[in-house]
């Protein structure tokens, strides 16, 4: 093992000591890796395994996952054939390698960052990784997730190990007391807006103050998976109470005495007093108002109160090029109102706002109010379906004219066909506006679960807040 | 992997920022084995019209930009997704080097992790590498060894991290290196799951 640096440690430092395998004189550090989910899109990185004539390494670390392709309107349908084929293939690389896969018809199924939370698979200390970009999520807990490409996924399942370069330390506090209606993703996006898509890149970032002390897992879920929105290697939330609480009886974590003795051991992660960050970024909570994005890039984010920017007001000769483009793609105009832009349908999903907490907000500004528009709603996972069902949320979304449906990463990311169509725009709870993000031609604006609630039962980007007030 | 020192060939601008990795390779058509090439989705909708007619605007397709080896973009090239065949489309396309004033880190290693360099660069200098393409200049030269990027009269630097840099001279595999660090894993386990007990999965009583 590496050497243990003397003196104050922020959260990140403890977590890259306790992995730190050898570290090469050009400081590459071999890093030991405590958990690997793989999904439909994995099928490169088996591939991989296949030419060397390998296998998986630790079976009982990697855990499988249908998400990406799963159809979310299942009974009595038939599968596309190509999907089909997609499950059919993970089903394969898994069981090939002894790997456990939460499949299909798993009554645990669901997105992989939400399961593996859920499952408490995802504990403070850990080192996480998956082929996808958003397993930043998990740092909710004070765990250490990234994203990793095909390449580096073959190599974690050959190996259960991974070269890295140690990130620089960034510290985002935001202190002060939200407003209500605001919530974890408004957070976020702010964040996103004012360091850039690009702000973090290179960095390990952690979260700390009070509004985010104040956040319930769900809301660090959903904060932690948009570090990488900023560029971020990861984000994360050091452990504390609420964390203990989250994962006490939960199926993957430790249990009875074992769970006191890691609890223990978690609570001495936090950021001692006096670590030093490489960069530090702080919020107002209390300024903070509910935002969407307006563009193509998650970092084109406003204030619900504020307008379209003009292009022709900006100095930077890249930088206006970028918004007129933005404003070309989303058929917007210069100066218009965000709360003047008509939507054509909502989307309520994805592993950034399909949990029990994203439902409930979205639901409270649904209830006994009729959505304009056509909209999907796909909980994080079926147990969270489930659960929702047992509250009567699904009623709720239903009987507002939207559809109640299996879950899956949907029309995040279009793969199983939930697409948006050319030209249509859509308030969506996911992750990225990118052109074409949500089908070829789609039109993409990220808010909260609270705010596209509200989209719905107005037809346009609109302020929650008046619509809470209406019923408090 | 092939490696890579020295390259001269056809630079095309796209003058854009933000160039995702769900532009590079649109997710619907990442069903696909690698074998069937990636090339012909490389920006797949920024090169074709809807009907699949190419669009005669985009830097790509003029005629004096057919052949690139070298691409000249804005910030944040590659961000967003973690998918590696955003690097097979550029790959499979003949691309062997983005020029670009920043990376999305996943991106960027997935590059590397396939011989393909990403050179970042000054974003003033960028913006005059776009201008001198755009304004006839054809070819690049770039130098990893030296670091260095040439047109014309002009040289520029680049930056790219020293362990990359050194992993595409050569063209190493991490892989190799790691299976000779094996007895080291092991030994790291053995006390890991002394210093860690709680980091395995308990099985769900169920
Ligand atoms: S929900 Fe979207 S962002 Fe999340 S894992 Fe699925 S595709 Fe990726």
């Amino acid at each position: 093992m590496v050497q243990k640096p003397a003196g104050p440690r922020a959260l990140f430092d403890k977590l890259w000591d306790s992995h730190a395998i050898v570290t090469r004189e050009d400081g590459q550090t071999l890093l030991w890796v405590d958990r690997h989910f793989v999904h439909e899109g994995s099928f490169h990185a088996f591939n991989k395994l296949k030419e060397r004539d390998s296998r998986v390494a630790r079976p009982d670390l990697t855990f499988g996952i249908a998400d990406h392709y799963v159809p979310t309107r299942r009974s009595g349908r038939a599968i596309d054939p190509t999907i089909r084929s997609m499950l059919e293939q993970l089903e394969r690389n898994t069981s090939e390698n002894d790997v456990m896969l939460f499949g299909l018809n798993d009554p645990r199924q669901g997105i992989v960052h939400v399961v593996g939370p859920e499952q408490g698979l995802t504990l403070p200390g850990l080192l996480i990784v998956c082929g996808d970009s958003h397993t930043s999520t998990h740092g909710a807990f004070g765990a250490w997730g990234f994203g990793i490409g095909a390449s580096e996924v073959a190599h974690v399942l050959m190996t259960q190990t991974l070269w890295q370069r140690k990130p620089k330390r960034m510290r985002i506090a935001v202190d002060g007391a939200l407003a209500p209606g605001i919530g974890a993703k408004d957070i976020a996006l702010s964040v996103i807006a004012r360091i850039g898509a690009d702000g973090a890149q290179g960095h390990a970032v952690e979260y700390a103050g009070s509004a985010i002390r104040g956040l319930t897992i769900e809301g660090r879920l959903t904060l932690c998976n948009l570090s990488i929105e900023v560029g971020a290697r990861c984000g994360m939330v050091a452990p504390d109470e609420t964390t203990i609480r989250y994962l006490r009886d939960r199926p993957f974590a430790p249990k009875g005495e074992d769970f006191e003795r890691a609890a223990e051991d978690w609570m001495r992660l936090p950021t001692d007093e006096d670590a030093a960050f490489d960069r530090e970024v702080a919020l107002n909570a209390s300024e903070i108002a509910p935002i969407v994005t307006w563009g193509v890039s998650p970092e084109d984010a406003l204030p619900i109160t504020m307008a379209v920017p003009n292009p022709e007001t900006i100095e930077d000769a890249g930088k206006a090029a970028q918004v007129r483009d933005a404003i070309a793609y989303m058929d917007l105009k210069p100066g218009q109102k965000l709360t003047d832009i008509r939507i054509d349908r909502v989307f309520i999903g994805s592993c950034t706002n399909s949990r029990i907490e994203d439902l409930r907000a979205a639901a409270k500004v649904i209830a006994g109010r009729k959505a304009k528009v056509p909209g999907l709603v796909s909980p994080g996972s079926s147990l969270v379906k489930q659960q929702a069902e047992a509250e009567g949320l699904d009623r709720i979304f239903q009987e507002a004219g939207l559809e109640w449906v299996e879950s899956g990463c949907s029309m995040c990311v279009g793969m199983n066909g939930d697409i948006v169509q050319p030209g249509e725009r859509c308030a969506s709870t996911t992750n990225r506006n990118f052109k074409g993000r949500q089908g070829p031609g789609a039109r993409t604006h990220l808010m909260s679960p609270a705010m596209v609630a509200a989209a719905a039962v107005t037809g346009h980007l609109a302020d929650v807040r008046p619509l809470i007030e209406e019923r408090s | 992997m092939q490696p890579f020192q020295r390259l001269t060939a056809i630079a095309c601008p796209l003058p854009f920022a933000n160039i995702d990795t769900d532009q590079l390779i649109p997710a619907r058509f990442m069903k696909r084995s690698r074998a069937e090439g990636y090339g012909g989705y490389l920006l797949h909708d920024m090169r074709f019209a809807d009907d699949g007619a190419e669009r005669v605007d985009f830097p790509l397709n003029r005629p004096e930009f057919k052949n690139a080896q070298i691409v000249v973009a804005r910030r944040n090239f590659g961000a967003g997704s973690s998918r590696e065949a955003a690097v097979y489309a550029l790959v499979d396309y003949g691309i062997r080097c983005v020029v670009a004033p920043s990376f999305g880190d996943i991106f960027a290693s997935n590059a590397v992790n396939n011989g393909l360099l990403p050179a970042r660069v000054d974003e003033s200098q960028a913006e005059v590498l776009i201008r001198m393409l755009e304004n006839g200049v054809a070819k690049l030269s770039v130098d990893l060894d030296a670091q260095t990027i040439t047109a014309s009269e002009m040289s520029i630097p680049f930056h790219v991290d020293p362990v990359w840099r050194m992993k595409l001279l050569n063209g190493w595999d991490d892989i190799d290196l790691t299976l000779s660090q094996t007895d080291a894993i092991a030994r790291f386990a053995a006390a890991d799951a002394g210093r860690r007990p709680w980091a395995v999965p308990q099985s769900p009583s169920r």
